[in-house]
């Protein structure tokens, strides 16, 4: 029961990235109804814009003598890494998608792509063939209950990953820019010509998803602190397994497959040898699509998607 | 038609107009003329040549690796491939007008496969002179003709189907791992499948067998990602795609008695240049053929509009399960003769890195277009080596090209048009007429 339970943690801690990072593709579906495939790599220069914003935090504390608690420093990293990130979530917006609504949607899809390989190559020259560490700004405490073992890290990361899936819901459900959204993502011809833009909402969209990134970035870099330029490649893919899982276009759902995903790849590396994990977990992806053809709340496509 | 379309154009633009209409009746025949001069050329001057202009040796893929790593040797590079490849060209093919239009024709009226026959055999001669220069040169041709085969083949799922499907190094994988096993098992001492089972000269005969084996062992995987289809299309299609993608690459990992994550090597060279490039011409022949008969055209009819498709008396789960498994069963020779070209493979080959490698490919040279994949495959092949020495900044430079492409022209350079052998290879001018 004790080893369920610790692997239980595991999958809620492992699952909340892929959440953060589906969220993105999700939100950017339900507007566009493109799916962003540099998101992966926005993950990753979110994980290596907070290495920057933390490194440098840490070093203007030291230069001014002062010193600022970890915890404090962590706030600000997710604070400011997020506002730079969504910067960049702007850029791609403008660069690769904006020129492409109307063209057919895979070409957007190579435009994402492509913009992804160059965000890695632009990390993998900046910063150089090495991995960095990301700096450990928390000291680990392990809480042992029942045989449990809970760090103060992993409780850490799924708390502010849920606060910021409940303030995105909030956020969608309760302020007006959120209700633009939603109205976008029902209809986007009929409602820009009731007065809301477009390229507005799509912008925001874009910054809310990488901002989301980068927050899954940092408290990747919180638990694995170990980054590489290429790391987004595969957090990336299978987030985006899980944007479809969830149905396309559904927040919800993308949090829930999120979730889902990381559990089953917990428990099938727990009951099986872990060279088998990616195997069984896929089999088992492919198999829930058989069955539930549109995923879990997305519906079939009707005449008003453009196909 | 082309004569008169260039003369309409003649008045606006002055010297470019005065070019085109030059070499506008120069038929294919010319060309492949011209190129063989040039080849046969540099194969007798090139050494001397390059020498008397400074150049340590032959410039490899007409001086781009050359003029990249030494600014240096940018004039001599330039007089170099003005000298050996575009002079002869040009002239021969100018020269050469009349006879070889007066060839095409002849050839033409005698008969169609043997005028196609010959224009395959003078190709083959320019590629084979051509390789004979250095082994990278062979190696690069090998690839990407590869490459070729790999792109037209999901041209028909992505283009003409118009699925997003992420499967085909999945399909590769399968087709390169089965021929792989075959051989190696049944002809070379090898420490994973021991003793070869038979004698070795029967190889190269049995070799089209384990690539077709190959091929069928792709087409088997395919049905895991049509039947799915059925049901599902568009996102949820390439989700699907991509996951047996993961999980092709994670059984072969787990397979140890294929060497696991370490690969599978001592694949015996039989994939040679004729070979590679007989099994290029007849992938492209076939699926020419494929997407201009009537199941071709069913799978237009399916992307643009399953349901009234249906209505039409299209079996479009059939049209689904022939093109998945048909595309596949491409991607699977394909994938054999790589292993072999190569002699080694591992599963990390054919991961997403290919994956994005050939939908560039397909997408930048144009859907629902044979002639787009051809001409997407051998330029991005030709460029992703030529750009060799810029390291990282290659994959700067060729991602940011397709982007501008896809934004200027979203269907890709050469879409929806039909590759036409036939129109390819005729004369461009009735002999004795003036057009």
């Amino acid at each position: 029961m004790a080893f369920f339970l610790q692997n239980l943690v595991n999958a809620l801690q492992w699952g909340s990235f892929y959440a953060l990072i589906a969220l993105g593709y999700s939100m950017v579906y339900s507007i566009l109804m493109l799916f962003n495939f540099a998101h992966g790599d926005i993950f990753m220069v979110g994980a290596y814009i907070g290495f920057g914003v933390a490194t440098g935090l840490m070093v203007l504390a030291s230069l001014w003598a002062f010193t600022l608690p970890g915890w404090l420093i962590l706030v600000l990293t997710i604070l400011l890494s997020m506002f730079l990130t969504s910067f960049l979530g702007m850029f791609v917006e403008r660069v690769g998608y904006r020129p492409l609504r109307e063209a057919p949607r895979a070409s957007a899809a190579i435009t994402g792509l492509m913009i992804g390989i160059i965000l890695e190559i632009l990390i993998l020259w900046g910063m150089g063939t090495q991995r960095v560490s990301f700096p450990s700004l928390i000291d680990t405490v392990t809480y042992n209950i029942g045989g449990v073992f809970i760090t103060n890290k992993k409780i850490m990361i799924v708390a502010i990953s849920l606060s910021f899936m409940l303030a995105l819901h909030l956020f969608i459900k309760k302020t007006r820019w959120g209700m633009a959204m939603r109205a976008m993502a029902f209809d986007y011809v009929v409602v820009p010509l009731m007065g809301v833009s477009i390229n507005h909402i799509a912008r925001m969209t874009f910054a809310i998803g990488s901002a989301l990134a980068a927050v899954a970035g940092i408290l990747f870099g919180v638990a694995y602190p170990v980054l590489d330029p290429y790391m987004g490649i595969i957090f990336g893919w299978k987030a985006f397994v899980a944007a479809i899982l969830g149905g396309r276009g559904s927040i919800m759902g993308a949090t829930l497959a999120g979730f889902l995903l990381g559990f089953i790849e917990i428990f099938v590396a727990m009951i099986f040898p872990s060279t088998l994990r990616d195997l069984i977990a896929y089999s088992i992806v492919l198999l829930i699509l058989v069955f539930r053809p549109y995923g879990f709340f997305g519906e079939p496509y009707s005449a008003k998607l453009r196909l | 038609m082309e004569a008169t379309s260039s003369e309409l154009s003649a008045p606006e633009s002055g010297l470019k107009s005065k070019i085109g209409r030059l070499f506008s009746r120069v038929p294919i025949i010319g060309w492949l003329f011209g190129a063989l001069v040039a080849v046969i050329l540099e194969q007798i001057v090139g050494m001397p040549l390059a020498l008397a202009l400074g150049l340590p040796k032959i410039p490899v893929l007409f001086g781009f690796v050359t003029v990249l790593k030494k600014p240096m040797l940018v004039p001599s590079t330039m007089l170099f491939v003005l000298l050996i490849y575009f002079l002869p060209i040009v002239i021969i093919a100018r020269l050469s007008l009349e006879p070889a239009n007066r060839l095409a024709e002849k050839l033409i009226n005698f008969s169609m496969e043997g005028s196609v026959l010959i224009h395959l055999v003078l190709l083959y001669a320019i590629l084979h002179i051509w390789a004979e220069v250095s082994d990278y040169r062979l190696l690069i041709l090998k690839f990407t003709l590869i490459a070729i085969m790999v792109t037209v083949s999901l041209n028909v799922i992505n283009g003409y189907m118009g699925e997003f499907s992420c499967s085909h190094p999945g399909f590769m994988a399968l087709g390169a791992y089965t021929a792989s096993v075959f051989t190696v098992s049944l002809f070379v001492n090898d420490s994973l499948f021991g003793q070869a089972l038979l004698p070795s000269f029967l190889g190269p005969f049995l070799f089209p067998l384990g690539l077709i084996l190959g091929g069928c062992v792709a087409s088997l995987g395919a049905l895991l990602v049509a039947i799915p289809s059925f049901k599902t299309r568009g996102d949820y299609l390439a989700i699907i795609s991509l996951a047996f993608l993961f999980i092709v690459k994670s059984l072969i990992e787990n397979l140890e008695f294929v060497g696991g994550p370490r690969g599978l090597s001592s694949q015996p060279d039989w994939a040679n240049l004729p070979i590679v490039f007989a099994w290029t011409v007849a992938c492209i022949w076939i699926i020419n053929n494929f997407v201009r008969s009537t199941l071709g055209k069913a799978l237009n009819a399916v992307r643009d509009e399953e349901t009234a498709a249906n209505a039409m008396t299209v079996n479009t789960r059939r049209t689904k399960m022939v093109a998945f498994m048909f595309a596949a069963f491409w991607a699977g020779v394909a994938g054999g003769l790589f292993a072999h070209v190569l002699r080694y493979v591992n599963p990390t080959t054919f991961g997403i890195q290919k994956l994005a490698e050939v939908l560039a490919m397909v997408y930048f040279g144009g859907l629902n277009s044979v002639y787009g994949s051809i001409v997407g495959a051998v330029s991005l092949s030709i460029l992703g080596e030529a750009l060799r020495p810029l390291e990282l900044f290659k994959w700067i430079v060729i991602p940011l090209l397709l982007i501008l492409v896809m934004i200027f022209r979203p269907t890709g350079l050469i879409a929806f048009k039909e590759f036409n052998v036939k129109k390819l290879i005729r004369p461009k001018q009735s002999p004795g007429k003036e057009v």
